[in-house]
């Protein structure tokens, strides 16, 4: 069992020293497209460690959304742009101090407001799922389905939303193609298409001698 | 034997280094977007921790809702950074004043 302890130990420092890094990585590195890459090496650390607790389904939930889905967007909209690295660099050493001396105190603040000492006496103790005598996935599913129905519908409808927002800002209409206008078409009134014409029922002229003569008629 | 305090302190670390971040990439949006990913995954250690620690499922529940509420806003984010660049052709927050707020 102390084995078993130190191991998961070890691993937690050896995950959580790859986060770190690879996240100074993200705010230093000169060239977006490493920096996208090293946020990529860090939400995969961060789905390591949280296998590292048990919360099995939003670590694989991470990795498959997140670094499936938002990083790969990322990347692709960081190869279409075409930045100039110098320009954006400027400014990087100027603002250098004050970045480092904030997020110093912010840090030593946080851990005074922690109070790591104070925590140290929780351990892991069981799985909380695994009480319950479920997978993690289970356990969270239960409850999402059951006492978070509402706000999980409408997390839907914000996903949907948020499509529509974005394919509403990138679409771009050029003006030397013909389009067809949904509204126009839907608003169409049969009417203003077909006109029945009515007239009055005719035969052929008696007196008409040759067939080809109807055409003259008026 | 690991404790609360390990994940916690990790995520106060990742949100100083996204603070940091946005202080010294004053030229990039798409390191300031970075940024904030970093600060809403810093949020999301914690919720995980506490859940854990504490044996309530909210905690669970309420990243998942968090990663949901990030990927759109990421989406909406990448999206208006097309069409500032299309308009403006750069991605320096500087630059971007049109509205003098």
């Amino acid at each position: 069992m102390n084995d078993t302890n130190l191991f998961q130990l070890i691993c937690f420092y050896g995950f959580a020293a790859v986060t770190v890094a690879a996240a100074l990585a993200v705010i230093s590195l000169r060239n977006s497209v490493h920096a996208v890459l090293s946020l990529v090496l860090t939400f995969f650390s961060c789905a390591c460690i949280w296998l590292l607790a048990e919360a099995e389904f939003l670590a694989i939930a991470l990795i498959v959304v997140y670094v499936g889905a938002v990083m790969v967007l990322f990347l692709f909209v960081v190869m279409m742009l075409d930045i100039k690295m110098e320009q954006v660099r400027e400014g990087f050493i100027r603002y250098l101090p004050v970045g480092i001396i904030v997020a110093l105190v912010m840090l030593a603040e946080m851990l005074a407001l922690i109070g790591v000492r104070a925590m140290h006496g929780h351990m892991m103790g069981a799985d909380p799922a695994a009480a319950a005598g479920l997978s993690n996935t289970g356990w969270l599913g239960q409850a999402l389905y059951t006492q978070y129905l509402l706000p999980f519908e409408i997390a839907a409808l914000i996903l949907t939303v948020g499509v529509v927002a974005a394919v509403a800002l990138t679409l771009r209409h050029r003006g030397d193609r013909r389009r067809e206008s949904a509204s126009e078409q839907v608003r169409v009134n049969p009417r203003d298409r077909i006109r029945v014409v009515k007239m009055a029922p005719s035969r052929p002229d008696a007196t008409a001698q040759q067939p080809g003569s109807e055409e003259a008629r008026p | 034997m690991i404790t609360l305090s390990h994940f916690i302190v990790l995520g106060a670390v990742l949100f100083c280094i996204a603070v940091a971040g946005l202080f010294i990439n004053r030229k990039n949006v798409i390191v300031l977007l970075m940024a904030i990913e970093l600060m809403l995954l810093a949020v999301n250690m914690n919720f995980v921790a506490f859940s854990r620690f504490l044996g309530d499922v909210s905690g669970q529940v309420f990243v998942f809702f968090i990663l949901t509420v990030a990927a759109a806003e990421s989406a909406i984010g990448l999206a208006i950074l097309v069409l500032l660049f299309r308009n403006r052709s750069t991605v320096n927050v500087a630059e971007i004043d049109s509205m003098k707020g």
